[in-house]
């Protein structure tokens, strides 16, 4: 009688397994970042469109931001526009754009093109600096305090839900953190 | 009679070497990568077949197009150049995008099913088997042959 049940059993686990597993598919942002927590990486970046202009790490550090990772030849970004446009509007969080592996000229007609929400856009152009960042995809969204560390990350295009949920309910903690 | 199959002969010779030039455009999806010795080009080889891409996530970084693996090839080896170690290597990938760009994660708490899984599923496999086994003999030959009547 048990042995007769063994086989129905293993299917039922396999069945778990498998439905763990679909259920938990195609969540890249579930990868977790091993920089939460961590300060930004070190870095010195040409600001877009005045390329003369040097930022680095320290220049960003004493309010809380969120750098939201995009390029021009980036569809998913423009979907999110809307939201980073209401959101930089809103004067709640500063937005700094890390401009990824893009043509400046491209840039700059994109951003001409669907408004600029952003304070300041670094000119990552090679994409060494966003490797430090641990960026794989654009666009990513980091939620960095007043003292540069880095409190979550978002993968793929921002929903409202997790600028109302994961953003802008960390800002309590983000502001006062020195 | 001689000219023209030395033309033939130069033209299979000129075709061979387009054909080898071709060839090698077709690996060298990269700028053509020089190193300094042959270990140096092994442990490239090595390192970019055990690293995961990121964006094509079933990819590891040698067969990858993507630009992200791009860039960590680049990485890897201004590293290899810089003389540092693989574990070293390792690490910055790792500091940067966690134990899932290593296809040989470590094996730790959140691993371990990872690891222990496949010999546990074996294990129950070979019991099931030597059941299915031990049952099969215990019958009498004759029961059988009826049955498969």
């Amino acid at each position: 009688m048990i042995t007769r049940l063994v086989p129905v059993l293993l299917l039922l686990l396999l069945g778990v397994l498998l439905a763990v597993g679909l259920s938990n598919s195609d969540h890249k942002e579930d990868l977790p970042s091993p920089l939460i927590g961590k300060s930004i990486p070190e870095f010195t970046l040409p600001l877009l469109g005045q390329e003369e202009v040097k930022v680095t790490q320290a220049d960003l550090i004493g309010v809380p931001f969120l750098l939201n990772v995009w390029a021009s030849w980036c569809a998913t970004c423009r979907i999110e526009h809307p939201l980073i446009e209401a959101l930089a509007d809103s004067g709640a969080l500063r937005v700094i754009g890390l401009n990824y592996r893009d043509d400046a000229a491209d840039a700059r007609r994109w951003l001409n093109h669907f408004g600029n929400p952003y304070a300041m856009n670094l000119a990552d152009t090679s994409g060494r600096v966003s490797i430090d960042f641990g960026v794989y995809a654009a666009p990513e969204s980091f939620l960095v305090d007043a003292s540069g560390r880095i409190l979550y990350k978002h993968i793929g295009a921002l929903t409202q839900e997790a600028i109302e949920q994961e953003i802008l309910a960390r800002l309590p903690a983000a502001g006062d953190s020195r | 009679m001689k000219t023209p199959m030395k033309t033939t002969m130069k033209t299979m010779g000129a075709s061979l070497v387009l054909t080898l030039l071709l060839v090698a455009t077709c690996f060298a999806a990269d700028e053509p990568l020089v190193f300094d010795n042959d270990e140096q080009e092994a442990r490239y080889l090595d390192l970019t077949r055990e690293l995961r891409c990121l964006v094509c996530q079933n990819q590891n970084l040698a067969d990858s197009d993507a630009p992200l693996a791009h860039d960590l090839r680049q990485e890897i080896y201004r590293m290899l150049q810089a003389g540092e170690s693989n574990e070293q290597i390792k690490t910055f990938l790792v500091d940067r995008y966690g134990d899932f760009v290593l296809y040989r994660p470590p094996v730790k708490g959140n691993t371990l099913a990872l690891w222990l899984l496949p010999a546990a599923l074996l294990a129950i496999g070979g019991v099931v088997v030597l059941l299915a086994v031990r049952r099969q003999s215990r019958q009498p030959a004759g029961g059988e042959s009826e049955r498969e009547d």
